[in-house]
């Protein structure tokens, strides 16, 4: 029965979800970096006029969204179920940004895997009909995730290399069956083809500055599983994404997978290495759910619809690590999704 | 959960993998760094202090002690108008070891969880990292005068003192 | 006062921040733990009769850094059970240290209902 399905964890989505409109926004450090203009819409100041960092990044969730529903040009009443998570505290930010909006809502936390974890519910929700419209989004703010994990802003201290920045922004995914859609918005259309879900590896890192070193074996597992299941080679793809990794994790997964006979010398990039530009004092990088989500939604959507890339893979990854676990002295338990993206209408 | 001998070989074996990924951080710049300032605050504190007990008249204890006070509030402010953490970034140890730092660990604190009350977010927040210096620190006076009690009754003194 | 004295204070200060930045970065110690540390250590070497010496010598190179309230807490300690016998255990830490904590907490809570904490940009 389950002929939509390729080895233990691969789905394939026969009736090609498509995302109609994608709607990136990212904080003002963000927005000063290297993928700047790709970005939908950047925040003039991180607060954005709230009384709390926690209301700063309800508001710039929901304005997301609804940037996603208008360039659609539907009404947000239309969309079935939006998907979507954020770092804060049974999922704050995101229940307090639908509570206004009103779409039912379906709360998911994966840590910043969030966004690919998102898009494959997403995606599968339309594929199997459930839903004429779904979103999928992922937001995190630099100053509510500092306060929760790490140390107050204005707390001196010296970070290692290793550390990663948090980044304040947010992608929102529109996703709608793509019988009779017509050509919304200008370029090509994108579709999501299936993707892998990943399983939680734990190499037993539990420095919280080592979040790329914690993640990558997931990354490196996930996106091995994904061609071993698809019979797929990095080749494939014209480009792949991993989340966050920073620079440290993503030389990781090149050693890994290269040892394991994949080539990903050529065309992979991670997010959180995008990010930043190497004056922006990111140390390894960006991290958080909104970096692969506001890359996602807004650098690699706009350079799909353009016709640059025609199919590329995304891995977000996720350190599912609590406030509590790291004082316990736990390791850091890391996962990674990943989603085959494509232009054309070809089946994972 | 207890870790089997097993797990933490291969945790090992991880970490030395990882860490030939890793840069370290520039430690001898950093060393140099706190070394001057840190160096630098405390010298500073010494004129001051023989500043004010030479034009006041007071004693050493009690320009100390005013010295102390004017540091702390000084790293207070500082904290309060975004400055310190900059600062701490450029000089390290050199001015997270001297009081100053125990001095901003309480406002950055307090102030990040002012969204939270004046008295469940300020008030107990100020403790949050300055707590355990101040319990650890006062338990272990509290010992050392037990000890130093039970010394005196046996008339023992350390044989270097 | 003499540049001598000024130079024994800030090779003092300087060496035990250089500590202090040696365990920032060769250790994965919290900045928690190093404030603990630093304190802990001080009262302890300060009962083994090991820092009053270096106070002497580098003197408010050794009283400001941490170590240094250390020192106070357990010196005090110390000197209140000469006068006052056993009780002194308990109210010389905090007696001798009184002023610098609670300037500590009194400027600490003005200042963090004044202002706000600024974003990294």
């Amino acid at each position: 029965m389950a002929d939509n399905k390729l080895g233990r964890q691969t789905v394939t989505f026969k009736n090609f979800p498509q995302i109609y409109t994608a709607f990136s926004t990212a904080g003002k450090k963000e927005g000063r970096g290297p993928l700047g203009n790709w970005f939908d819409s950047i925040l003039e100041d991180d607060k954005i006029g709230q009384k709390t960092w926690e209301e700063a990044e309800t508001k710039m969730l929901k304005d997301t969204v609804v940037g996603a529903v208008r360039k659609a040009g539907i009404d947000k009443h239309e969309i079935d179920v939006i998907f979507n998570g954020d770092l804060i505290n049974q999922l704050m930010s995101s229940s307090y940004a639908v509570r206004e909006l009103g779409i039912p809502f379906l709360g998911l936390y994966g840590a910043c895997s969030t966004m690919s974890e998102s898009l494959i519910m997403a995606g599968a929700f339309v594929n199997a009909g459930y839903s004429k419209y779904a979103a999928a989004a992922a937001s995190s703010h630099f100053c509510t995730a500092e306060r929760q994990f790490r140390m107050p802003l204005a707390h001196g201290n010296q970070k290692p290399p290793s550390a990663q920045l948090t980044v304040t922004g947010c992608g929102c995914a529109l996703l709608r069956e793509s019988e009779g859609a017509a050509g919304c918005c200008e370029g090509k259309p994108v579709y999501v083809t299936g993707g892998t879900i990943g399983k939680i590896v734990d190499k037993g890192i539990n420095d919280t500055n080592m979040m790329g070193a914690a993640m990558a074996p997931a990354a490196v597992d996930t996106i091995e599983t994904h061609f071993r299941d698809t019979g797929r080679d990095p080749e494939f793809y014209d480009m792949i994404f991993t989340g966050d990794l920073g620079k440290i994790g993503k030389n990781i997964v090149k050693d890994m997978l290269g040892k394991k006979g994949f080539d990903m010398t050529k065309n992979y990039e991670d997010c959180g290495c995008m990010i930043y530009g190497e004056d922006q004092d990111a140390h390894s990088g960006g991290s958080g759910c909104g970096c692969s989500g506001s890359v996602l939604c807004g650098y690699i959507f706009q350079n799909m619809k353009k016709g640059i890339f025609k199919n590329v893979l995304i891995v977000s990854t996720g350190a599912l690590l609590s406030t509590i676990s790291t004082q316990q002295g736990e390791s850091i338990p890391g996962i990674a999704h990943a989603v085959a993206i494509s232009t054309e209408k070809e089946r994972v | 959960m207890k870790k089997s001998k097993n797990e933490k070989d291969a945790k090992k074996r991880y970490e030395e993998y990882v860490s030939r990924f890793t840069p370290g951080s520039r430690s001898v710049s950093n060393g140099i760094k706190a070394f001057v300032v840190g160096g630098a605050l405390c010298s500073a504190a010494f004129v001051v202090q023989n500043f004010i007990q030479q034009n006041f008249g007071l004693e050493s204890k009690e320009a100390g002690t005013i010295v102390t006070v004017g540091l702390i509030f000084a790293a207070q402010l500082l904290t309060g108008l975004g400055l310190y953490a900059p600062l701490a970034k450029f000089a390290g140890a050199g001015v997270i070891v001297p009081i100053t730092g125990f001095a901003n660990s309480m406002v950055a604190t307090a102030m990040e969880f002012k969204s939270e009350g004046p008295v469940l977010g300020v008030g107990s927040k100020l403790f949050q990292l300055a707590g355990p210096v101040i319990v650890c620190g006062i338990s272990v006076s509290v010992i050392v005068g037990l000890i130093y009690y039970v010394m005196g009754i046996f008339d023992f003194k350390l044989p270097w003192v | 006062m003499e540049w001598m004295e000024i130079l024994k204070v800030f090779l003092v200060g300087g060496i035990i921040c250089l500590i202090g930045q040696l365990l920032i970065d060769y250790t994965k110690l919290t900045p928690a733990r190093i404030l603990v540390i630093f304190v802990t250590a001080g009262a302890v070497l300060t009962a083994l009769g090991l820092y009053e010496p270096l106070v002497t010598f580098g003197k408010s190179g050794a009283t400001v850094p941490l170590p240094g309230f250390g020192y106070n807490l357990a010196k005090g300690a110390m000197n209140a059970v000469q006068t006052d016998g056993l009780m002194g255990a308990l109210t010389g830490g905090i007696k001798e240290t009184a002023a610098g904590i609670t300037a500590a907490i009194f400027f600490g809570y003005l200042i963090a209902l004044i202002f706000d904490p600024k974003p990294k940009s």
